[in-house]
């Protein structure tokens, strides 16, 4: 292992901000793994933590392949973690809507560009990310689709699902985008959690990566801890919102099977307890995301389902035509 | 006050966009509208001055009005009144997510609603205020791909400078882009300082948009004459750009809006904690400045100047 610091910012009166490096292997530029580009990803940072652990005993038992580099980079912003800010600590912007960067542009512009000019070369690019809604998710692979992008290198993972998605107008700025755009494969992997750790998914995220460097034919080891994918289309998950604001009380947690008309959770009016909706199971599926804030606000998404019927209503609904 | 939209939040309140109607005397109902928009984000305060000198005119002289004037002060109020840049809560900048969507999240509804009300404008003036960093001359930005249409609307404004800029696809996702998409002409204002309000830029614009009222046949009152602003186009003029090299403490040494020549001193970088000066910052050209650094604290990459590189004086 070779802990190199890829990039460095001053601060005025605080220390320096390092973006730290930990390179197993060596040669070709195989895959790079990017874990917190924001203040709140702890989950993120975390989950890097563990893979630089496990691949430093991989690294020592040989069961790395010839001319094989890996790269984690745990965090790219430890400057907003240190101070529990999601954002770039003064004006409030995002890095990973930096990508591809610029090294005399602004702040966040330049730690991008200095980062990104180290890591647009690798093959394959592994991002632990979070969503803008706050939530828990079932553990999935998330790639934008692309002409770059190959749903075969997604199942390397041997994660439950994958999700397929089209880039919007703010999906250009993000290190995913911006990576394949320069010509890595580029992946983005969900767990659990962001804020808060959560242990069993922090290891599926690990497992995850070594699947794929192991399937890749970059390490020389197997966890037999793999899925077959299943690949769902982000439009194909059915959003379930509130239809009113209120206090959120889920009977429900992420990976639950449920049932067509399943209770899945209440909104309680917060001054006087009474039930204001009821919020059900429009069809047989999975609990693949949850809200996790106490108070929802009127339309918020407070679960995404998977529908394990859409094929079959699909091939029904084009009969019919 | 009419309700543009309105949601009920979890906690006993009701967020409501409001917006002023202001209508000619025997109205018919199908005159030419103009829409009058601020608040965008809840730290640019320049347009809530205009949005009150605006009204006080016109409805002291309101025999003069030929045209319905919509007065939107604050499409994000609960940022304006937390002082929060974004949409409290969302963590969302409200400018990166029109046109929105009838059945979405708060905020993307908040934004469909606003859309559709203002659709269908003869003009809408989107007035922002920089941020709490940068000082700005009352300028107009237009994306390229609109030029033709909106240039002409905008000498009509009473800014001192106007620039036209490279399409972005990020900026797809702003109300201007939105509105001018669905054929509603829209200029964006910048002017002035975040968190601030600077009277002269205020009374400026109510000017300038009294002028273009008048251009466009809703006005019939006195208008104070325009000033005829310096028109750049990225492919012609070259903006320079001057970013800290450095953080520190920005010490500026010239003034706002004024000519600078090659080499001239715009200001320093200094450490307190011991007396230096990190980075002395000369001009890279001759030119204008039109934005400066008005937060004092920097980190390396920290906008400090914007310069409009021309031979010809202010
Ligand atoms: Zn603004």
């Amino acid at each position: 292992m070779k802990k190199t610091v890829l990039y460095e910012m001053k601060n005025l009166y605080r220390d320096n901000m390092r973006v730290t490096g930990y390179e197993f292997g060596c040669g070709e530029k195989s895959v790079c793994v990017v874990g917190s580009t924001r203040g709140n990803e702890i989950q993120q940072l975390y989950t890097c933590g563990l893979l630089v652990k496990t691949l430093k005993r991989i690294e020592k038992a040989g069961l790395i392949n010839e001319n094989k580099s890996i790269i984690v980079i745990p965090s790219i912003n430890s400057s907003s973690m240190n101070i529990e800010k999601r954002f770039w600590p003064t004006d409030n912007t995002d890095i990973n809507r930096m990508f591809p960067g610029y090294n005399l542009g602004e702040t966040t512009q330049r730690i991008a560009g200095g980062v990104f000019e180290k890591i647009n070369d690798y093959e394959y690019g592994i991002q632990f990310a979070s969503f803008f809604m706050p939530g828990k998710f079932l553990p999935h692979v998330r790639m934008m689709m692309t002409e770059n992008t190959d749903i075969e290198d997604a199942k390397k993972f041997g994660l439950q699902y994958i999700v397929k998605r089209t880039p919007r107008p703010f999906d250009t700025t993000t290190l995913n985008y911006n990576w394949q755009m320069w010509g890595t494969k580029a992946f983005s992997i969900y767990t659990h959690e962001t804020e808060n750790l959560d242990e069993s998914s922090a290891m599926t995220g690990v497992y995850a990566v070594l699947n794929f460097l192991s399937q890749s034919g970059i390490i020389n080891y197997s966890t037999h801890r793999g899925y077959n994918s299943s690949i769902i289309d982000a439009d194909e998950l059915y959003d379930l919102q509130t239809p009113v604001a209120g206090i959120f009380h889920p009977l429900c947690s992420v990976g639950d099977s449920v049932s067509k008309g399943q209770l899945l959770s209440k909104i309680i009016d917060p001054y006087e307890g009474k039930v204001l909706a009821e919020i059900k199971a429009p069809e047989y599926g999975n609990v693949f995301f949850m809200n996790n804030k106490q108070l929802v606000y009127a339309n918020q998404i407070l679960f995404k389902l998977t529908d394990d019927y859409t094929i079959i209503r699909k091939a029904e609904n084009s009969e019919q035509q | 006050m009419i309700k543009v939209a309105s949601v009920n939040l979890p906690v006993d309140e009701e967020l409501t966009i409001k917006k002023e109607r202001i209508v000619p005397i025997n109205s018919t109902g199908k005159e030419k509208r103009i829409s009058i928009v601020t608040g965008t984000h809840g730290d640019e305060l320049e347009g809530q001055y205009v949005c009150y000198e605006l009204n006080r005119r016109i409805k002291k002289n309101i025999e003069c009005l030929k045209g319905i004037v919509d007065i939107y002060p604050a499409l994000n109020p609960l940022g304006i009144d937390s002082i929060t840049r974004g949409i409290p809560a969302f963590d969302l900048d409200m400018n990166r997510i029109f046109p929105g969507s009838e059945n979405g999240i708060m905020a993307d509804y908040l934004a469909h609603k606003i859309v559709e009300d203002i659709k269908g404008s003869a003009l809408c003036v989107d007035i922002h205020a920089s941020n709490i960093f940068l000082m700005e001359i009352p300028q107009i930005r237009i994306n390229e791909i609109t030029k033709e249409e909106l240039v002409p609307l905008a000498k009509m404004m009473n800014v001192d400078f106007v620039w036209v800029h490279c399409a972005a696809t990020v900026l797809e996702s702003t109300l201007a882009y939105s509105l001018n998409d669905v054929g509603t002409p829209t200029l964006v204002v910048e002017m002035g300082v975040g968190m601030r309000i600077t009277k002269n830029y205020g009374d400026q614009l109510v000017d300038g948009i009294l002028n273009t009222m008048k251009e466009m046949g809703m006005w019939t009152g006195e208008v104070n004459s325009v000033r005829e602003p310096i028109i750049s186009y990225d492919e012609d003029f070259e903006v320079n750009f001057i970013n800290a090299s450095s953080a520190g403490v920005f010490i500026p040494a010239t003034k706002h809006w004024v000519n600078l020549n090659k080499g001239d001193h715009v200001g320093d970088i200094v450490d307190p904690l011991t007396g230096e000066v990190l980075d002395e910052i000369h001009s890279p050209c001759s030119g204008i400045l039109f934005t400066l650094r008005e937060y004092p604290v920097c980190d390396e990459g920290s906008l400090i100047a914007r310069i409009l590189e021309r031979d010809e004086k202010i």
